[in-house]
């Protein structure tokens, strides 16, 4: 029988991590061997029963703590100048290819593509392609989790969470939740699909979907009454949408934020958390009356009126 | 009872100096509180056991087949809650700390020795509320309680779980508040703070710890009740809250408390160590200060539990910094404890075993403390078993076996019998190898990235978890042993000389047991706590005896 001990990675970030943990390993291994090894000679040789020389002990221990002391601390900083780097790297999207739709709730991960693929504990991506996931929960704290890409991000309910990987190897992988979220959280589990960019695009458009995820938004963005205000014959006083994905955005406190998903969900949200400068603070809020799915939807919409800012 | 007659026989002691059941239950004796406190926690290390055994069992096979879903939630959050308060929490300090710092520094008792009464009796009632919510139905957010999932998800007892805590939080505190006080006014004359034996160093540190930490522990068990109960908005977003608050609170007491186990541990190490080495500790200053730095710099370390959850790239990078701190003065106390065996005289007696078993499971469980510090790796790694085996490591293979060692070091003065050494040898390799084969498989699993809390799990990890429940069986055997031999030593086993191992400190210049007032005359200290020496295989008495 074959033991699993070492997991192929699939994706950029599995092979950045499997050469950091292979490093940290190694200098874990020599840590102890030096400390094991010399307890096992001081244990044999100075049992108590042998007769060696135990006169004069070293008296200048300091020397010794200095030494080790700084030893541990360089070898230490190293590591974590290299661990740090890979996490800002890991967890700072590049511009990507392709972005998706995340909602998890228990117990079930729920996806959405752009052009209104839905699915449910299983994610179709095609192989190489940079994608970024935008997530949200719908009840409790959820992780999502894909061992083979060594990738996971927590899904708080509250905010959007974003995380992006870029797989390097067609299969099916692993899905998991990671964080206990409730009875089945053992069956919060799905899977990764990686295809190649050809069978991916046959993929979607075997799925049926009438209404792109855009499209679909646009509508709610109608009948939740958003276009009243926001829409291009509005006469009402509000701040238009187009153009407004990635770009920056005074606030009437003096400060500046990125439009980013983040940015986007709040304002519908909680709109007097961040009021646009030269606005009046009349928007109602929309807490609690839309689902974090619908939420999304609207937002693909609003991004989708910028296609050209992608939102670091 | 055969032993009655000859322990009537005996000088008077604080065991047989009152028979009653009352002048057990309304005792201001420390030592007597810490066997009452040994009584208590030996009953809840078995139950947090006993939902340990469950777990490893239902998990032989991949599809789980022993419990429900609920029942295994239930019992992986009853395992967490008994095992980190009821019984790591208070497990060195309330039962070792208790009887011997008063004893170590020359004092007739602790400061306040009502209060030390009162803080067993407020334990106790915290325990029976955690273990009403067992019997009513078990507790199902986990031991972290993390929101929303803890205030309106779970319909366990989590409520009355919480008030547990939070009054468990007292008997920290008012045990932490004697033993500092002790420390600083108490100690006889001479026992200057380096002259201290480094279990007080340790004790005194982690008193520091629990003063400045419960009360966040307090305040966030507080605040989840009132929003499980009233529906006022703090950490469920639904009401306007911030479930990474909760988080950030939990943690800043929860990182704390991993060092409240810890630094007591390594107080009974460097007392075992120098002793059976017959030699003075290696860098006896800077053990004392490399306690303190850890007990400081544990306090900036929190976030490292959160590297996942969608806090700032920024402040994830400073605590990956300050966690990688951290780890400095841990690895100075492991090397300053191999430095002690260079020309040591080594004998190989059951404390020295735990103890030398507990270097070896606590470099491990540092070492692998040091990859999940590695912001990057926790990505990977972060709610696997990878993490469980870490901080078992830690926790069981470090404090749990420091904690055997300082119980068997210290019985002959605590009960004024010896145990039986090959027992308790063989209890101790037990204890070793059945830790390995439990944990180590379980670094393994969760590298290949099978999550913790799972009640079921992908077939091709199976191999592993055989492996963890067969060791966790050995281990089990290996926990049971002592239970039997110790308290066999009890009635039949020889009696105890007052320093039956040539030892250092003032707690050996008394009888075996000591008196109710421990010694007869203030001891008067003239020099540092470890004058072994190494060449003669003695020390250098102290004061001759102290109680005549």
């Amino acid at each position: 029988m074959w033991i699993p001990l070492w997991p192929a990675s699939s994706a950029i970030s599995g092979n950045v991590i499997n050469a950091l943990f292979t490093a940290e390993l190694v200098v874990c291994v020599l840590i102890l061997a030096l400390v094991f090894g010399l307890i096992w000679v001081f244990c044999i040789r100075y049992r108590h029963s042998t007769t060696v020389d135990r006169g004069h002990p070293s008296q200048r221990s300091w020397v010794f703590e200095i030494g080790w002391t700084s030893a541990t601390l360089v070898a230490f900083l190293v590591l974590f100048v290299w661990g740090a780097n890979a996490y800002v790297w890991l967890y700072e999207p590049p511009r990507a290819d392709l972005e998706l739709y995340v909602v998890g709730k228990q117990w079930m991960w729920e996806i959405e593509h752009p052009g209104g693929q839905r699915e449910i504990n299983a994610l179709h991506v095609p192989n190489g392609k940079i994608v970024r996931l935008v997530m949200a929960s719908q009840d409790v704290i959820h992780s999502f989790f894909i061992p083979a890409f060594r990738m996971k991000h927590d899904v708080v309910p509250g905010q959007l969470e974003t995380m992006w990987f870029q797989p390097t190897q067609t299969g099916t992988y692993r899905l998991e939740c990671t964080e206990f979220c409730g009875t089945e959280h053992a069956h919060m589990t799905g899977e990764v699909i990686v295809m190649t960019p050809a069978a991916y695009a046959e993929w979607l458009s075997n799925q049926g979907a009438d209404k792109t995820l855009a499209a679909q938004g646009e509508q709610l963005f109608r009948n939740y009454g958003c276009s009243g205000c926001h829409g291009v014959n509005s006469t009402v006083h509000a701040p238009s949408l187009v153009g407004l994905y990635g770009s920056l955005v005074h606030l009437n406190d003096g400060t500046t934020v990125r439009a980013d998903e983040r940015y986007i969900r709040d304002s519908i949200l909680l709109p007097r958390s961040q009021v646009v400068a030269g606005f009046a603070p009349v928007m109602p809020s929309f807490s609690g009356q839309i689902s974090e799915a619908d939420t999304l939807k609207i937002l693909a919409y609003i991004q989708s009126l910028n296609p050209s800012g992608n939102a670091p | 009872m055969t032993s009655f007659a000859d322990t009537a026989a005996l000088p008077k002691n604080y065991l047989n100096e009152r028979w009653s059941v009352r002048s057990w239950l309304l005792t201001t004796d420390h030592k007597r509180i810490a066997l009452l406190y040994f009584a208590s926690i030996t009953m809840f290390f078995f139950i947090g056991g006993f939902a340990a055994t469950l777990i490893r069992l239902h998990l032989v096979v991949p599809s789980g087949g022993l419990l429900q879903p609920d029942t295994y939630n239930r019992m992986f959050t009853m395992h967490g809650v008994v095992m980190v308060w009821f019984f790591l929490i208070p497990s060195i300090p309330a039962t070792l700390g208790n009887f011997l710092v008063p004893l170590m520094i020359g004092a007739r008792d602790l400061a306040f020795p009502r209060i030390n009464l009162a803080s067993w009796y407020v334990f106790n009632v915290s325990g029976a509320m955690v273990l009403l919510a067992l019997f009513m139905g078990g507790i199902d957010s986990g031991w972290t309680f993390y929101t929303p999932l803890s205030t309106t998800y779970t319909n366990g007892y989590v409520t009355l779980a919480l008030l547990a805590v939070f009054i468990n939080g007292f008997s920290t505190l008012m045990t932490a508040l004697n033993f500092v006080v002790t420390v600083h006014k108490m100690r006889a004359p001479g026992m200057s703070w380096f002259r201290l034996p480094l279990f007080i160093w340790a004790l005194y540190a982690t008193s520091i710890v629990m003063l400045l930490a419960t009360p966040v522990l307090a305040m966030t068990v507080l605040l989840v009740a009132l929003e499980r109960m009233a529906g006022v908005g703090i950490f469920d977003p639904a009401l306007g809250g911030d479930p990474l608050l909760f988080q950030h609170m939990f943690w800043f007491y929860s990182h704390p408390a991993v060092y409240i186990m810890i630094l007591p541990a390594m107080g009974v190490i460097s007392e075992v160590i120098p002793c059976f080495a017959r030699k003075p500790v290696f860098g006896y200053a800077g053990m004392t200060y490399a306690l303190m730095a850890i007990a400081v710099i544990g306090f900036l370390v929190w976030g490292h539990h959160m590297f996942t959850a969608g806090i700032s790239v920024f402040s994830a990078v400073v605590f990956s910094l300050m966690s990688f701190l951290v780890a400095v003065p841990s690895a100075i106390k492991v090397f300053n404890w191999t430095a002690t065996l260079h020309k040591g005289r080594i004998s190989f007696q059951a404390p020295m075993l735990y103890a030398l078993g507990f270097i070896g499971l606590f470099t491990v469980g540092g070492l692998t403390g040091l990859i999940v510090a590695t912001a990057a790796l926790d990505i990977h790694l972060q709610d696997t078993y990878f993490v469980i085996a870490h901080f078992h490591y830690v926790m069981v293979g470090g404090a749990v076996s420091a904690f055997f060692a300082g119980l068997h070091y210290w019985w002959p003065k605590i009960t004024g019998r010896l145990y039986h050494e090959i027992w308790a040898q063989i209890a101790a390799g037990l204890m070793f190898l059945g830790f390995n084969l439990t944990f180590f498989p379980q670094f393994i699993l969760g590298y290949l990235g099978m999550p913790r809390r799972y009640y079921t799990y992908a077939p091709e990890w199976q191999v592993w978890n055989v492996l963890s429940s067969a060791g966790a069986s050995i281990l089990a055997v290996a926990y049971l042993m002592p239970l039997f031999y110790l308290s066999w030593s009890l009635f039949r086993a020889e009696r105890a000389a007052p320093n039956p191992w040539r030892a250092t400190g003032l707690e050996w210049q008394t009888t075996s047991p000591p008196a109710e007032d421990n010694f007869s005359r203030t001891p008067t200290v003239t020099e540092g706590p470890y004058e072994y020496n190494s060449s003669t295989g003695g020390c250098v008495a102290q004061n001759g005896a102290l109680y005549e």
